[in-house]
């Protein structure tokens, strides 16, 4: 544990020293905080609370940036200690590759835990500022930030695994940016296609469900939009959500980032210095 | 006695390429062991199959009584890499914190051990700051923590000035008096001759020659050259008493014989009595020795 601890230290140190830290958590408040911004006009036919709203909004926008971010601080742990030499000497450590990426992975989730916290909070703060009501959506608020660290947990683990095949920082830039691409943009994009084509009910529609939890991305909003639906708060933002049952998104939800961790550790034994 | 490393028909192949064939090797506890070889020997390969960092296709290898990189192994072996490289966000003290509590040592020895690589000024700089020599300091550091029974340095006086190599291998000497086993490869041959006990050549991934320095000496039994330096005017007359000598700089004279023969010239050469000044014997040097044997096996 020790080890594993050390390594989250020094790793959190350098991200701060690199204004990793500090670019993460600009970044979710500034978009946060212009989210809550311009969401602020339809609250009042809903009937919903306004920190309710706000976390329907923060869905959408944590969908694209979590994974985005996740990819970001991920896609040089591997690649980077590769390129500057300093894999070879840890490796002789009496530290397990296990031990190193875990402390990685801790390092790493504490910066967007900061991140989402600080970003989320801040929209939450102008909601509640504006509706003395709004705390009733505190529940869907605290939802919203531990989905949003299980989603990056699952991009962190991807990010390391990409970061271990391309053992060039430059390479595995470029794939982390494809698979955010592929998973995040485009995979929408195919499915959208998929329920126009389909529009009569075929098989292509009944899989829908199924493809929507096979992407982990999908899976938190389909977990979030739900939940929001069950309290009434996303006014039928939530279509699909609504036909799969919540213990399903959140199975998904729970499982990528064991899926992806296991992917990184399984490319980082692979890596010889 | 027990070997701290032991190496049997070391075989290792890159694709078609040998990097190793049939090394055999043995470290006693206390032995400083000096690994030379061209760039591309093997030198490199071996010690990263000695750490565990990389397999091997045949032959056995044995670190501290298990096997190269098993977890309790690695708790022993300490390893400075050729370009030591650190994170340049860190300082040196906060890097060799951490490694220190990976190893499960107490971090405040950090600036203890900064200020026996003479980095105590420096310890609280990031390393991005540093020089090589002083980033090859960090990596020495690193090896001095806790108390390994094997010390496996890849040229780990590259980087440094005179001074510096001089302290490093007084170091050395204190980790070797209490037991420690070391393996190290360098390309300054002069410093190598000096500071360690046995020596192995390293030529294509064949261990080409290994013993003492004067074992080596004896087995390319390469010639001694004697430099003769005779009294004012009298060169003309020692060139001829002497079979097979030839004028050397500015007055001098210049013979060469084999090992056996060394004696008998030299006795010829003070039979010369008053006509000689001054008299040099120059014995092979290591890096004719070193030459012999990697040109022996056509590199």
């Amino acid at each position: 544990m020790k080890p594993i601890l050390s390594t989250a230290g020094i790793e959190f140190r350098i991200a701060l020293r690199n204004r990793w830290v500090a670019i993460a958590t600009g970044l979710m408040v500034l978009f946060a905080l212009v989210l809550a911004a311009a969401g602020a006009a339809p609250t009042g036919d809903i009937g919903a609370d306004r920190l309710s709203v706000t976390v329907v909004s923060l869905t959408s926008l944590a969908v694209y940036l979590v994974p985005l971010l996740a990819l970001l601080i991920s896609f040089d742990a591997i690649a980077g200690e590769v390129e500057r030499g300093t894999l070879p000497l840890l490796l002789t450590y009496p530290v397990s590759r296990s031990g190193i990426l875990a402390g990685k992975l801790l390092a790493h989730l504490l910066i967007l835990a900061i991140a989402v916290s600080l970003g989320y909070g801040a929209a939450a703060l102008t909601a509640l500022w504006a509706d003395a009501g709004a705390m009733t959506g505190m529940a869907a608020l605290i939802r919203l930030i531990w989905t949003s660290v299980l989603l990056g947990a699952t991009f962190l683990g991807l990010g390391y695994a990409l970061s271990s095949l391309a053992r060039r920082p430059s390479g595995a830039a470029g794939l982390a940016i494809g698979l955010w691409l592929a998973l995040v943009v485009l995979y929408d994009l195919g499915l959208l296609a998929l329920v126009v084509s389909g529009a009569d009910g075929g098989p292509a529609t009944r899989s829908l469900p199924g493809l929507l939890l096979a992407n982990p991305a999908d899976s938190f909003r389909l977990f979030n939009l739900a939940a929001a639906e069950a309290g009434g708060a996303a006014g039928g933002m939530g279509g699909a959500a609504a036909s799969i049952p919540l213990w399903q998104s959140a199975l998904s939800l729970m499982l990528w980032p064991l899926v992806a961790l296991a992917l990184a550790l399984a490319a980082f034994r692979k890596v010889t210095p | 006695m027990n070997s701290t490393l032991t190496i049997s028909h070391l075989t290792k192949r890159f694709g078609e390429v040998a990097a190793l064939s049939d090394v055999s090797l043995a470290v006693q506890p206390g032995q400083r062991v000096a690994l030379l070889g061209h760039n591309g020997a093997g030198k490199s390969t071996m010690m990263k199959i000695v750490l565990g960092l990389i397999g091997f296709d045949d032959g056995a290898v044995r670190v501290c009584g298990g096997s190269p990189g098993a977890a309790n192994v690695r708790a022993q072996v300490a390893y400075l890499p050729e370009n030591a490289a650190f994170h340049p966000a860190l300082t040196g003290e906060e890097q060799i914190r951490h490694y220190l509590r990976l190893r499960g040592e107490n971090p405040r020895l950090a600036p203890d051990l900064l200020a026996r690589v003479g980095l105590r000024d420096a310890a609280a700089r990031r390393i991005g700051t540093y020089s090589k020599g002083m980033r090859q300091r960090v990596g020495l550091a690193q090896t001095l923590i806790g108390s390994p029974r094997l010390l496996v340095l890849d040229e780990p006086t590259s980087g440094l000035d005179p001074v510096s190599r001089r302290d490093f291998y007084a170091l050395l000497d204190g980790l070797a008096a209490e037991g420690a086993a070391i393996l190290l490869s360098s390309h300054v041959l002069t410093e190598v001759e000096a500071r360690t006990d046995r020596i192995l050549i390293l030529s294509g991934g064949r261990l080409e020659a290994e013993g003492t320095l004067p074992d080596l000496r004896r087995k390319a039994d390469l010639p001694v050259t004697l430099i003769a330096t005779p009294a004012a005017g009298r060169q003309g007359d020692v060139l001829a008493a002497l079979s097979g000598a030839q004028p050397h700089g500015p007055g001098q004279v210049r013979l060469t014989c084999r090992q056996d023969q060394k004696l008998a010239l030299l006795s010829a050469i003070t039979a010369l009595g008053a006509q000689i000044a001054d008299l040099d014997l120059i014995p092979p040097s290591l890096e004719d020795i070193y030459t012999h044997f990697s040109r022996r096996s056509g590199q």
